[in-house]
């Protein structure tokens, strides 16, 4: 199978992803590290969204309701003192597939706005649930302690190490996403978003292919929480809030959706851009005091001249990947 | 009462105040091609959704191969036999013909929770495809996305999808509408050379494709049938040709 320039590109990115920490480390800025780490947990909650936004046609206003499913469960576990890792990781994916099994089972039948609706008001209770856990830190949130153990293969304090786990994990739920659109299950998603009279006209029932999907998305956005929770080092309701689940929109629209390199390029994109605008201090004043309004502008300009997203920018189609 | 391969009885739909669907006693015999005519608003493309599963009838029952379908969804009577082609084309726009053709084998070769391997690369899939593509004559086309093909094209598209699902009953709506002369002609051929081979329910409002293809002809006026019979029966009914024919002369 040979590669388009699409997938070239991509496969650039992620080796220059890879070759950070050790250029980070010699010039001594270890803060891109953790930027970079954050761009890339971000952009692997962005792929599981973009599988049912972008190739199931089910715009999920409520995604964030698994990142913090993802942490809850690796935070409650270490509230504890159960660090394990495997458990807690394990513990993280089964919740989210079950909360997205629940949730999608009755959204997955509904379209277009009630689609929206219903995700949103989930995620909201789910909000309102975390924070009325006084136990856990209620609105506060509360410290993770402890980073996740994994029978010492792997340390998550070491900065470095964490960042390769990250970056793994994205390239392989890149791979399999990659995967899954193309299989015969990918292929009936798209179909059914693509049009769904015709769908059911040639024998298709769609509502089991994208309520398996909404179930896989889940659970993969469930690991971005557990890696989120580690990186952050602190719970929070504030991962299920729904300007968060609205940022997990904007990175995959923005990236190019239903595009396999979008979600990343859409991540990063908004991530770097908010922390150029805030934090250089080598721009001047204007713009750090009002740098929403600036990042507003420019998001609106992307979306503008680049409408099929950042991902169209680059060479080659993605049809033919 | 075998004979038939569809057959509807007391057939009835309403929209609020409007009896779109009155009564309707509907019989295809296996292997016959049955044009459904009759003016505007008579009712052809509310009846022609509840054989497919689109509408649920208020009243009356449904019967195919033998068989109760009143309540079975579209999906499922899909898979017992029962193909359709749209008024308005209905195909997927962003993919390649090919990959229409090839859902609608894929929609018949069992479930498909295969996560895997790459479907497009799989040749029990593509292969019968390209072949169905071919008997429509569209297999130069067959890497064109589907949105780039000509209308009359388009057209050919939807057939080859109903005929891949390797069907039992198709039921055309309006195949020809919206053609040019020369591309109503190719379609009037294609459906030709499927004659006899498959049972056909045509809903027609060009009469040249209705008077060339039909075995059986079913005049709906009104939600109602008024007459069924031969080409040759249905021209002198006066009937007809005052609620009808009448109009086009």
């Amino acid at each position: 199978m040979a590669f388009s320039p699409r997938t070239w590109i991509l496969l650039a990115l992620l080796l220059l992803l890879a070759a950070v920490p050790p250029v980070a480390d010699y010039f001594g800025q270890p803060f891109y590290l953790d930027l970079l780490r954050r761009v890339m947990i971000f952009a692997i909650a962005a792929v599981s969204l973009n599988l049912i936004l972008g190739y199931g046609g089910m715009v999920s206003f409520g995604h964030a309701a698994y990142l913090g499913i993802g942490a809850y469960a690796v935070g409650i576990l270490a509230h504890y003192g159960i660090n394990n890792g495997w458990l807690q990781w394990s513990l993280a994916i089964v919740a989210s597939a079950l909360v997205a099994a629940a949730i999608g089972s009755i959204s997955a039948r509904t379209s277009g706005i009630y689609f929206i609706m219903i995700t949103l008001a989930f995620t909201q209770m789910l909000y309102y649930l975390g924070i009325s856990l006084e136990e856990y830190g209620g609105d506060d949130g509360m410290q993770l302690k402890v980073r996740s153990q994994f029978s010492g293969l792997i340390d998550l304090n070491d900065a470095s190490a964490f960042y390769y786990l990250v970056l793994a994990i994205l390239a392989a739920f890149l791979y399999l996403s990659r995967r899954l659109v193309n299989s015969r299950f990918g292929l009936v998603l798209q179909a059914a978003r693509s049009n769904e009279a015709r769908t059911r006209a040639i024998g298709f029932s769609p509502y089991p292919y994208r309520l398996a999907a909404f179930i896989i998305s889940g659970a993969m956005c469930g690991v971005a929480g557990a890696l989120l929770v580690n990186h952050t080092a602190y719970l929070t309701p504030e991962f299920m809030n729904w300007t968060r689940s609205g940022e997990l929109m904007f990175m995959v629209i923005l990236g190019g959706i239903a595009t396999t390199s979008g979600p990343l390029l859409g991540a990063a994109a908004l991530l770097l851009l908010e922390d150029v605008l805030q934090g250089w201090s080598v721009l001047p004043k204007w713009l750090h005091e009002h740098w929403q309004l600036y990042l507003g502008v420019i998001l609106v300009l992307v979306v503008l001249f680049a409408r099929r997203g950042l991902a169209s920018l680059l060479p080659g189609n993605e049809h033919h990947d | 009462m075998t004979d038939f391969l569809l057959k509807t009885s007391h057939l009835s739909k309403t929209f609020g105040s409007l009896l779109a669907t009155d009564r309707v006693n509907f019989e295809v015999r296996e292997g016959e091609t049955h044009a459904v005519i009759g003016p505007n608003g008579a009712g052809k493309t509310t009846f022609i959704k509840q054989i497919s599963g689109e509408l649920r009838p208020d009243a009356g029952t449904i019967h195919f191969a033998g068989e109760d379908i009143t309540t079975l969804p579209a999906p499922r009577r899909s898979r017992k036999g029962l193909a359709r082609s749209f008024q308005i084309t209905s195909i997927y726009r962003d993919f390649s013909a090919l990959d229409n053709v090839a859902l609608a084998v894929q929609a018949h070769a069992g479930h498909s929770f295969r996560f895997w391997r790459p479907a497009r690369e799989d040749l029990s899939l593509t292969r019968p495809a390209r072949q169905v593509l071919e008997k429509v004559d569209l297999e130069k086309r067959a890497d064109i996305l589907a949105a780039n093909l000509a209308h009359g094209e388009q057209r050919q598209l939807e057939i080859a999808m109903a005929l891949a699902t390797q069907p039992r009953l198709l039921l055309l709506d309006e195949p020809v509408a919206g053609m040019g002369t020369e591309e109503s002609q190719r379609m009037i051929e294609l459906l030709a050379t499927l004659k006899g081979e498959k049972t056909m329910v045509l809903v027609e409002h060009d009469m040249d494709a209705v008077f060339t293809l039909a075995d059986r002809i079913s005049v709906l006026v009104y939600g109602r049938i008024i007459a069924t019979g031969t080409p040759a029966q249905i021209r002198a009914n006066p009937q007809v040709r005052a609620a009808y024919l009448g109009e086009d002369a």
